[in-house]
């Protein structure tokens, strides 16, 4: 259902993707996993064409999104997308920021838009925050209007970046548990996340990048429980046990793969001892 | 800072001290304060000519005829040529707001020029270009409907734009990133997310500006009297100007003056207001 075919994605100088191939089958949930900067989130926004790909093709549902002459509005529709900010719309009520695309963009008359609204807040729980505003809720309650506000639309494809990052950890549960419904019920599901309990319940692939390429992927008890590559494991321990992870381990072993020796003036400079200033 | 190895000097004492702590200072300079306001206020009312001020400045009978129609005339006209150039200056302002931002070179290219040109000359200039150059450049204007209105609606209006424009362009700018991402995200197209998302949250933001520039622009329909008005589109400022020139007594532009301060007053405080419950909503 969706076919990513060679992807690569620079800013400027910068090579952020270099090569990406995956396909997802309907109905699956895949949770991508890895290092900050290692281009999750870049990866998913040239999903939905919000940044527009290097090089490579994206098609869903038969829609080749990179097609220059593709009317890429209506491809997005069926593409919704959950951010780790959430992005609700500060100046409308909840009801309305569930309302406005479906009736601007699906034309639905403001009776059927905001009945359709209300049925989707009910499925994430939030039938008693229609009237409030965005700044009124917690993060937890911002983050399933921001769902069911993309649910609205109907999609076939639910991309999230990361949603229970910006999250105080007693909210994050509601997320997921709302999510894990959405799986349940068979949405087709691209996740970028840190919650590894979540990837391996929930997801059929799980897929480790870094560095803009996909360095592991398979079956969450495979990449989790039993990773093949050295980096994956590295990864896995500093996300799973941060507390025993070793300051410039990442960075020893990009060096080793990269079988570079280190000379003493690229040593880092100790680390500085505050001293008074007046 | 935590682990200083020197010796700290002693809390709130400062080196090589005066003597003074920081609290008796403070209250000797407020003190020299007080003492100098005073002093030039002394000097002020000892200056003054008392005799004169009476005479001339408020002198009621000086007013003699201007009633009502200082309020029912004049102050109607500031608030007309205020409105129309205000209702210009919004919808043009947000026009070339907008071209600042277009991805269209040549628009960006237009915006600033314009920003740029009505920004840097002065609006007494302007509305002379307007009410004498424009009907020689195009003949339609020298007679344009709605008259007078019309030539300050565009003339304070340009004005205005410049200003306005730069305003809600930075208010625009203020929009996070993720709100567009959001809104496209839902299918939204660029112009659709603009209009139903950007742009209402932009105009929020910059309400409290926006109504300043009204107060400055109620300020500037003064420059009116250059085109020549008749006895009926006469504004504030100028009919206080003509009763204190065929009175010989300048009270008439003290009750021109104070006509000024019954809008401007109320809308600095609503300025105030508007300022405070943002800070509170952030
Ligand atoms: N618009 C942009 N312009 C320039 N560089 C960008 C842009 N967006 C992302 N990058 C860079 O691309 C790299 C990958 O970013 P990306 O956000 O995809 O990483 P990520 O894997 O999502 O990381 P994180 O876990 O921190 O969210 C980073 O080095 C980032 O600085
Ligand atoms: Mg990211």
């Amino acid at each position: 259902m969706v076919e990513i075919r060679d992807l690569h994605k620079s800013f400027g100088q910068l090579e952020v993707l270099k090569g990406i191939d995956f396909t997802v089958d309907r109905g699956q949930v895949i949770c991508v996993i890895g290092p900050s900067g290692s281009g999750k989130s870049t990866l998913l926004r040239c999903v939905n064409t919000l940044e527009t790909p290097t090089r490579g093709t994206v098609v869903v549902e038969g829609i080749e999104l990179t097609d220059p002459d593709v009317d890429i509005n209506a491809a997005r529709r069926r593409v919704g997308m959950v951010f780790q900010q959430f992005n609700l719309f500060p100046h409308l009520c909840v009801l309305d920021n569930v309302a406005i695309a479906q009736r601007r963009v699906l034309k639905r008359s403001k009776a059927e838009a905001e009945k359709i609204a209300q049925a989707n807040l009910e499925r994430v729980g939030l039938s008693d925050k229609v009237r409030s505003y965005p700044a009124q809720l917690s993060g937890g309650q911002q983050q399933r209007a921001a769902i069911a506000r993309a649910l609205a639309m109907e999609p076939t494809l639910m991309l999230f970046d990361e949603p229970t990052s910006a999250l105080d950890p007693e909210l994050v549960g509601d997320v997921l548990s709302v999510m894990r419904q959405l799986a349940d019920e068979g949405m087709t599901m691209l996740v970028v996340t840190h919650e590894m309990a979540f990837a391996r319940d929930v997801a059929d692939r799980v897929v480790f990048m870094d560095q803009g390429v996909i360095v592991e992927e398979g079956p969450a008890e495979q990449v989790i429980g039993d990773p093949q590559e050295e980096r994956t494991r590295v990864f896995l321990r500093r996300v799973l046990d941060p507390t025993h992870a070793q300051v410039g381990e990442v960075a020893d072993l990009e060096e080793r793969q990269a079988g570079a020796r280190k000379s003493p003036a690229d040593e880092p400079p100790p680390p500085v001892t505050p001293t008074g200033f007046n | 800072m935590a682990t200083t190895t020197h010796e700290p000097a002693p809390a709130g004492k400062s080196p090589g001290g005066s003597g003074l702590s920081p609290r008796q200072r403070q209250r000797i300079s407020r003190a020299a304060q007080y003492v100098l306001f005073v002093v030039v206020v002394v000097v002020a009312i000892s200056a003054a000519d008392w005799g004169r001020i009476h005479e001339y400045l408020l002198d009621t009978k000086a007013l003699d005829g201007m009633f009502p129609d200082l309020l029912t005339v004049a102050l109607k006209n500031t608030v007309l040529y205020t409105a129309a150039a205000y209702v210009v200056g919004f919808v043009l302002g947000l026009i070339i707001a907008l071209m600042r931002l277009s991805s269209v070179a040549p628009y960006r290219w237009f915006g600033l020029v314009f920003i740029e040109i009505f920004r840097g000359l002065p609006a007494l200039l302007i509305l002379i270009l307007v009410a004498f150059g424009l009907p020689i450049a195009f003949p339609a204007f020298s007679n344009p409907p709605g008259g007078v209105y019309t030539q300050v609606a565009i003339g304070l209006g340009l004005v205005a734009a410049a200003y306005m424009a730069e305003t809600i362009r930075a208010g625009i700018q203020a929009v996070p990133k993720g709100q567009m991402e959001a809104a496209r995200s839902l299918g939204m197209s660029h112009t659709r997310a603009m209009v139903s998302i950007i742009i209402p949250q932009a105009l929020r933001v910059v309400v409290p500006p926006l109504t300043n520039e009204l107060v400055l622009l109620f300020k500037d329909s003064s420059l009116v009297f250059v085109i020549g008005v008749s006895a009926t589109q006469i504004e504030l400022t100028k009919m206080g100007e003509s009763f204190a020139t065929q009175k010989a007594d300048s009270t008439p532009i003290v009750a021109a003056g104070l006509a000024y301060l019954i809008i401007t007053i109320p809308l600095g405080y609503l300025v105030r207001r508007l300022e405070a419950r943002q800070v509170k909503a952030r």
